[in-house]
């Protein structure tokens, strides 16, 4: 089984973690974005959608990293704790549910504020920084509703998303939070609760492991490290350009 | 079981669309977005999130539309046809692809052009060619040859740009005979039945236009234009 990974996106990572964590073997195959290696005659065989993750299983390929968590979890459920994604129908709805939601919550708002935050250091947007600074204003309140809702909805008086156990949902989750935080919007000041669960998740997932998905964004000041010695490639500026029109 | 819907929503479609069709009773619980009744009292007791739709089956609430999909589907599945959401591993794993993949690409993007029917539609059809040939391509129906809960997911969300005059259909044959292939598995009788609310001439739709637009969908409008 081959992954498709980069570690900068946040979807790569919880199929990333998911993966090690439950000991599915898998080759790990780099498609670098900051090189614009999703745009590559190799890759595109491999994916015409040209987007990461990708797996591929034996000669089945699939795209979408929910699809591919839902596709793993099934597989080996004989084998891996129920918690994960549970046969129970109900339960099973929770995680579905959640997956589901942060689509186009979490994860669009989570990224729409890396992207800026990364981006207008180096791109400045509209050419005032005035007006940028209004836009991570609003962007950065918008996450903060979004992070509302997975506090009190989602999360509640839980210790995980779905339960009293870490599922698929606390996965995406956590990879999706991590992505505006390590661009210095810190989602838990204020949010204990919040905080607590992750680092809960941290300690299921392991602190080393945890730490190896995250270490392409990690940094300080803002900019990942590793996008910072590549330099900000035309596609990033191509998507800030056309996530902000 | 209850269904808390309205019908111009196009989430909403696709759970009516799917329970009626296969005879799973509900109760038809409508929450008119016109006239905010999503951010009023009542609806806040079944569903704090305020968004519809939203299913009620006994005391276990539900709301995201996929998510209530595969809950019906697998609640049923003894009793209904394999294909809408196949127990197979590998066809399933299409199905949950096609229900990612379009959260943020043809649900986005065609709810957009609803919303503002210009400019961005050179993004809608950029995505409309990835749904017609990555995941449709030369397959009669997008997750093989029996229609899935993904098309009629697909058929609901490109209603509504198609609503408001945007024929995505055109030039696309392939994707044409698609839906009509699935507006005839769906039946004709409830295909219109799901689109009524949406339907209209010149783009904006009758129930909206006798309502006069309403403040929540100028501050919708807005939010998503910035």
């Amino acid at each position: 089984m081959e992954l498709y990974l980069d570690l900068r996106s946040q979807p790569c990572r919880s199929v990333f973690m998911f993966a090690k964590l439950n000991a599915i073997p898998f080759d790990f195959k780099l498609v670098d974005l900051a090189k614009g290696e999703q745009y590559g005659e190799e890759f595109g065989k491999i994916s015409p959608v040209r987007k990461v993750p990708v797996m591929k299983d034996g000669d089945f390929v699939l795209t979408e990293s929910v699809a591919i968590l839902q596709y793993l979890a099934e597989k080996h459920a004989s084998r891996l704790p129920d918690h994960w994604y549970p046969a129970d129908l109900r339960q099973r709805a929770r995680v579905n549910e959640y997956l589901s939601w942060q689509q186009m919550n979490l994860r669009a708002h989570g990224s729409k504020v890396f992207l800026l935050k990364v981006g207008r250091r180096h791109y400045p947007f509209n050419t005032s920084l005035s007006t940028s600074a209004l836009y991570v204003r609003v962007f950065v309140e918008e996450l903060s509703q979004t992070v509302d809702v997975l506090d009190k909805y989602f999360l509640g008086e839980k210790l995980f998303l779905c339960g009293a156990s870490i599922s698929l949902a606390d996965l995406v989750a956590v990879a999706e939070i991590m992505q505006p935080v390590s661009s210095g919007v810190d989602v838990f000041s204020g949010r204990p609760k919040l905080s607590a669960w992750c680092e809960r998740v941290k300690k299921e997932v392991g602190v080393a492991l945890f730490d190896e998905a995250n270490a392409a964004i990690m940094t300080s000041g803002g900019v990942p490290q590793s996008l910072r010695e590549a330099g900000l490639p035309q596609i990033f500026k191509d998507k800030f350009k056309k996530t902000f029109l």
